[in-house]
Parts: structure tokens; C-alpha cells; sequence
């Protein structure tokens, strides 16, 4: 039973870990006013970023820190098309999901010899209790260091958004940047700030992926994972605490058919597999309702336009 | 200069551009890795265009995408991201394949009845997504990313199950032979279709080498119908009403939610009709367990950005997307480089397809100086 349940939480918390950090991702640039439809580009960077440094390194932090900048050097991009250019960010972000994998799949074969995967790294990131655990339930939630770090990330950016002026600047500009811009604040170099901290965020989501859930980078790390962290944002009403309950959700559902599919239920895993997405449905069927994106989200702000 | 500023108005050209873009960064990335630019894009050339079976192959890669791409195009239009024409387009893949092979009809009946369940499956999807965001006020993109999931594994689990697995194989039992929407699909395997062909080698090779079929000819049919209905009928007009500006809509009297609805389920049964003409016109008939997505959809929604929401332009920015899709496998046999320098050119193409608000605003410009210069 004991068992049973620390497997749960322990699966749970694997799976959410990556979701979280691109869901977090998601939050701070949208409520900045920017949609980040690529963050599943941004994290299939961050993911092969931080396996290939973490390979080369033998250092998985420095891969981390890799992964950090790859995906942030992506939504860089994004923040030019969109902040800059006044680019329609749908199309640059789906743009961004294109160019993610392709450069990852390149520079792969470059570096690993016309493989499409990385060489699986030495060193993962370390376990929260360490290498040596013999005892079955204390190994179950001997989970990834990522997890704890997920929950910091969520704590400070809530911190952030709610509790500081920096966030209420944030809140402005993604509300009423015409107003945000009376009032003195920069609404331009704030979405750079915030798009280019989301693909960092989003990059170390793709790096909890393949330097500690698994060891390396394949072509399918990341299949999905961006987009379900997107929809955690939607299910979460753009908040970094909704974001995380959604992401747990989905860890939870996941951990459940893993759970559930070693033949325990009368259940076709196919079937099961598609618990998490309809229960999602229901769930916003259920108690959540209409969604509510912050009221700049998507528009690009051009001074002096009504 | 008043045609400069003509030239750069025209929508055309900034997709031009972003497409000589595509080109240039690939040629940057090629270069950085050590390739040959030129001989990359030579091998990509003659990919597509040095022999009649490539090009067959082009368009009948090109046709699923650019039906998907049409389907984006249209619910964009009608103000909805319809990022799950992926999933449509897989349970339109079942539908067809299922009703495919249960159904022994002769051809005429079996070909549209097979063609309508997919379509009608990729209706009912889509009409979901548009059900509980009229109903429920759930954000399309949401669901749509959610359905997509459920259909990937309602797929496999079709393919797995005892009725329709075909023994020793990962795929599930083909389509009667009746539901084929190739060219000529008995005449070319007869005596006297081989001997024919044999004495024109052009048509031969299209029609014994490669699964040549009506998808492409669907597809153009599709965007031209979809062009008619946004902007030649009453109901055109309310989708495109809703999908600018939904209050006013509102105001005026149309019915947003309906139309939502109804929107999603057209976009639906488009991305369905991908599917089944792929079933009925493409080896192996049948769908297979998918490890993960194959991108039907989301190729479409690729397409429909680099046509700028045109259907018609579907038609030839899926043309496009089909030739480098299909021309670049050879940049990697020819030259050696990997083939995802495609995939960096199409989001290239695409990237800078978003971008493309400044080159009308760069003709404003040029305009105001041509002004200020005639003073």
C-alpha cells in the first residue's frame, strides 16, 4: 500500500517536472501579452542543449545551464518577431516549433554522428535523497533534483507576479500596455524580459526531460510535452500556481496509467493512455468554464495606436 | 515607384520574400556545417523535377497538407486556431479504413461512402472542439491539443484490437480493393493497360511507380469550394464576420455560437477528407500503430500560414511544402547533409511569413517619402 502510493507520487512527480517548467514558461510570457505557441520548440532545443553539453561536459548543471540559454536564444527570436516587429506571434511561434527540432535534429547528426540521438550522458542530475537507497519506498520518491526546482521556479514567479512592483509591471503590461506606457514602464524591454525568461524556463523543461528522466536526447524526448504545458496555462488561467495544479494533474493521470497498465486494471492501455486528455476535458467541463487570457494577449503594442 | 509600392502591397510578395528567406538561412546553416549550399539545393531540385514519378509523388505527398492547411485556413478565417486538424485527420484515417474494409460494395458506392465516413468522423471532432468552446467557453487550443492525444491512442487501439489487427503486423487488415481512389487502378495492371503503357514511358512511370490518385484533385476541388463559400455566399460572409469581430457580430444579429459549431464541424470533415483520400489512395490502405504524430495537421497548419489564410493559396504553398518535403530526402542521399535542414527552411519560411506585416508597412513608407519628394 505504502508502496503503492509512493510509486504514485513518485511517478507523478517525474512526469510533471518538465510540463511544470514549460508551463511556467507559458505563464510569464503570456502574462506579459505575448502567446508562446513554441515552447514545444523551445524545449526540444533545451532538451537536446543539455543532453549533448551534459554528454561533452560530463557536467549535467552546466548541460542545465545550456539548456537555459538555448531555449532563451530561441524565444529570442520570438521577441524579436513579436515585440519588435509586431509579427503575428501564432505563426512565429509555430514557426519556432518547426526550427526547434530541425536545428536539434542537425546539429545532432553533426555532433553525434549522423545519429539522430545523443550518447546517453554519465552523470544525470542528482536524486533529492542521493544514489543509495535501498528501501523501496524511499526509492519511489527518490525523485529528480528538477522536481524541487520546479516548485521553487513556481514559487518565485507567483512571488514575483503577485508580491512585487516588477510583477505588477508585468500584470500592466499584458492588461493595458497603452496604459502600462503612460505610467513610464518600458512595455517593450518587459516582453523582451518575459519572452526570453519563458524560453529559458521552457529550455530547462526540455533539459528535466533528457538529463534526468531519461539520460539523453532522442528525436521523441519531447513529443508533446510544449503543447500539453500550454494547455496546463489555459487549464490554469494563466497563473503560476493554476499552471502547476494543472501540470500535477497531468502527472497524476499519467502516473495512474503507468500505475494502472501493468496489467492491475481490465483496461487496454490504449484506453488508458487517453485518461489524462479526456479527463482534462472534463475536468474544464466540470469546474473550470471559460477561460481567461490576460487582455493584451497577443497584440502587438504600437505606441500612439487606439 | 508607384508600382514598387503596388508590388510590395500585394500579399504575394512578402511570401515571396519570406521564401527567398527560407532559402537564404538554409544556405547560412549548410554553409556552417560544412555543405555546399548549391549543391544542396541542386540535389533538391532534381528531387522534384528530374523525373515524372517525383513529381507524381510531390503532389500526392502535397495532398493530405494541403487539405489540413485548407481546413486551418478556413477555421482561421471563421476565428478559431484549429490546431486540431491532427487529430481529425487521424479519426477521419479510422473512419475510412474501418468502413473500408467492412463495407463489400462495388466501387461506385464503396468509393463515396468510404470518402464520407472520413469526412463525417473529422466532422464530428471538430464539431466537439467547437461544441464545448460555444457550450463551455473552453478555449479551442486546449481541447484541440487534448483531442489530438485521444485520437492517437483511440488509433492504436483500433489497430490493436482482435476485429481489424492484421496478424503479424503493426497495422490493421487494408481496405477492400473497391474503395481505391488511384488512376485507373485495374486498367493499369491489365494486359492491355501494360501494353499501352509500355509504349509511353512518361505515363508509365506515373502510374506504375507511384500511387498516383484523385487526393490532389480533391484538394484543389476543396480549396475552391471553401474560397466560394467564405467569400461568395451569405454564410461566408457570417463566418468571416465572427472571425474579425465577434461582438459586432453578435450585435448584428448572427449567430456566433452556431456558427462556431458549424465552422469547426467543416473544418472537421476537411481534415477528414485528407485522411480517406490517403487510405483509399496511398499504399498501404490501412492505418498502423503511430509511436507518435505523423504531422498531417500540423504540417497543415504550416501550410495554411505560408498561404496567409488563403485557401486558394493552400493549394500551391502545399505544393511547395510537398516538393521540400519530398525533394529533401535527397539533399541527404546526394549530399550528405541531414534532411531536417528542410524542416529549419520551412519554419524559416514560415517565421518570416509572421514577420510579413512590415513589408506592407515598409510600401507605406516608401509612399509617404514618394509624397513628400513630389512636393
Amino acid at each position: 500500500m505504502l508502496n503503492d502510493l509512493s510509486l504514485l507520487i513518485g511517478i507523478t512527480l517525474m512526469y510533471s517536472a518538465p510540463l511544470i517548467f514549460g508551463a511556467l514558461g507559458g505563464v510569464i510570457s503570456e502574462r506579459a501579452g505575448v502567446i508562446n505557441l513554441g515552447i514545444e520548440g523551445m524545449m526540444t532545443i533545451g532538451a537536446f542543449a543539455g543532453a549533448a553539453v551534459g554528454f561533452y561536459s560530463q557536467n549535467p548543471w552546466l548541460g542545465l545551464l545550456a539548456a537555459g540559454a538555448a531555449g532563451g536564444g530561441m524565444a529570442l527570436l520570438h521577441a524579436v518577431a513579436s515585440v519588435t516587429f509586431h509579427a503575428d506571434q501564432t505563426i512565429s511561434g509555430i514557426a519556432l516549433n518547426l526550427i526547434g527540432p530541425g536545428l536539434a535534429l542537425f546539429i545532432c547528426r553533426l555532433y553525434f554522428d549522423g545519429a539522430t540521438m545523443t550518447q546517453p550522458v554519465a552523470h544525470k542530475l542528482p536524486k533529492i535523497l542521493g544514489d543509495n537507497q535501498f528501501n523501496s519506498v524511499t526509492q519511489n520518491i527518490n525523485v529528480d533534483v528538477t522536481v524541487p526546482l520546479a516548485l521553487v521556479a513556481m514559487l518565485i514567479l507567483w512571488f514575483v507576479l503577485y508580491k512585487t512592483k516588477w510583477g505588477l509591471r508585468i500584470w500592466a503590461v499584458g492588461e493595458h500596455p497603452a496604459a502600462a506606457d503612460t505610467m513610464g514602464i518600458h512595455v517593450r524591454g518587459t516582453r523582451y524580459i518575459c519572452v526570453i525568461l519563458s524560453g529559458i524556463l521552457a529550455g530547462f523543461g526540455g533539459a528535466s526531460m533528457t538529463l534526468a528522466v531519461i539520460p539523453q536526447f532522442t528525436p521523441v524526448a519531447i513529443s508533446g510535452q510544449g503543447f500539453i504545458a500550454l494547455a496546463a496555462v489555459i487549464f490554469g488561467k494563466w497563473t503560476p500556481h493554476g499552471a502547476y495544479g494543472a501540470c500535477l494533474l497531468f502527472g497524476f493521470a499519467q502516473a495512474l496509467t503507468v500505475f494502472l497498465g501493468g496489467g492491475k486494471a481490465p483496461v487496454p492501455s490504449e484506453i488508458l493512455a487517453m485518461l489524462p486528455y479526456l479527463l482534462t476535458i472534463l475536468v474544464l467541463v466540470l469546474f473550470v468554464g471559460r477561460s481567461a487570457a490576460p487582455k493584451a494577449d497577443g497584440e502587438p503594442y504600437e505606441k500612439g495606436v487606439r | 515607384m508607384q508600382k514598387t509600392v503596388k508590388l510590395l502591397r500585394k500579399p504575394i510578395t512578402s511570401t515571396v520574400i519570406a521564401i527567398l528567406f527560407g532559402f537564404l538561412v538554409a544556405s547560412v546553416v549548410l554553409l556552417a556545417a560544412g555543405y555546399n549550399p548549391a549543391e544542396a539545393f541542386g540535389a533538391l531540385f532534381n528531387g522534384v523535377f528530374s523525373k515524372p514519378k517525383y513529381l507524381s509523388n510531390v503532389m500526392i505527398k502535397a495532398a493530405p497538407i494541403t487539405l489540413t492547411a485548407v481546413s486551418v485556413a478556413f477555421a482561421y478565417r471563421a476565428g478559431l486556431f484549429n490546431i486540431g486538424a491532427e487529430g481529425q485527420y487521424i479519426v477521419g484515417a479510422i473512419a475510412s479504413t474501418l468502413v473500408g474494409y467492412l463495407l463489400h460494395l462495388p466501387a461506385i458506392l464503396q468509393v463515396p461512402l468510404v470518402i464520407l465516413s472520413g469526412m463525417a468522423a473529422g466532422a464530428l471532432y471538430g464539431g466537439l472542439i467547437g461544441l464545448l468552446k460555444a457550450r463551455f467557453g473552453i478555449h479551442e487550443v486546449l481541447t484541440s491539443i487534448m483531442l489530438n492525444w485521444v485520437a492517437l491512442y483511440l488509433s492504436n487501439f483500433v489497430v490493436q484490437s482482435k476485429t481489424f489487427h492484421q496478424p503479424n503486423s503493426t497495422a490493421t487488415y487494408p481496405v477492400q480493393q473497391s474503395s481505391y481512389t488511384m488512376l485507373l487502378p485495374n486498367w493499369k495492371l491489365s494486359d492491355e493497360g501494360l501494353a499501352f503503357l509500355r509504349q509511353h514511358k512518361w505515363l508509365s512511370e506515373i502510374l506504375l511507380k507511384t500511387d498516383v490518385n484523385f487526393g490532389f484533385l480533391a484538394a484543389v476541388v476543396a480549396a475552391l469550394l471553401i474560397w466560394f463559400l467564405l467569400y461568395r455566399s451569405v454564410k461566408g460572409f457570417e463566418f468571416r464576420a465572427v472571425g474579425s469581430n465577434h461582438a459586432a457580430a453578435e450585435l448584428s444579429g448572427i449567430p456566433v455560437k452556431r456558427n462556431m459549431v458549424q465552422a469547426m464541424l467543416i473544418a472537421g470533415a476537411l481534415s477528414g477528407l485528407a485522411a480517406a483520400m490517403v487510405i483509399t489512395g496511398t499504399n498501404p490502405h490501412r492505418i498502423s500503430t503511430l509511436a507518435a504524430f505523423e504531422n498531417n495537421g500540423f504540417n497543415g497548419l504550416s501550410v495554411a500560414f505560408i498561404a496567409g489564410s488563403s485557401p486558394i493559396g493552400c493549394i500551391f504553398a502545399g505544393l511547395l511544402f510537398g516538393g521540400l518535403l519530398y525533394g529533401g530526402q535527397s539533399i541527404q542521399a546526394e549530399v550528405g547533409a541531414p534532411t531536417e535542414v528542410i524542416n529549419i527552411m520551412i519554419g524559416t519560411i514560415v517565421f518570416f511569413v509572421a514577420l510579413t506585416r512590415i513589408v506592407p508597412a515598409l510600401a507605406d513608407r516608401l509612399e509617404r517619402r514618394g509624397i513628400r519628394h513630389a512636393e
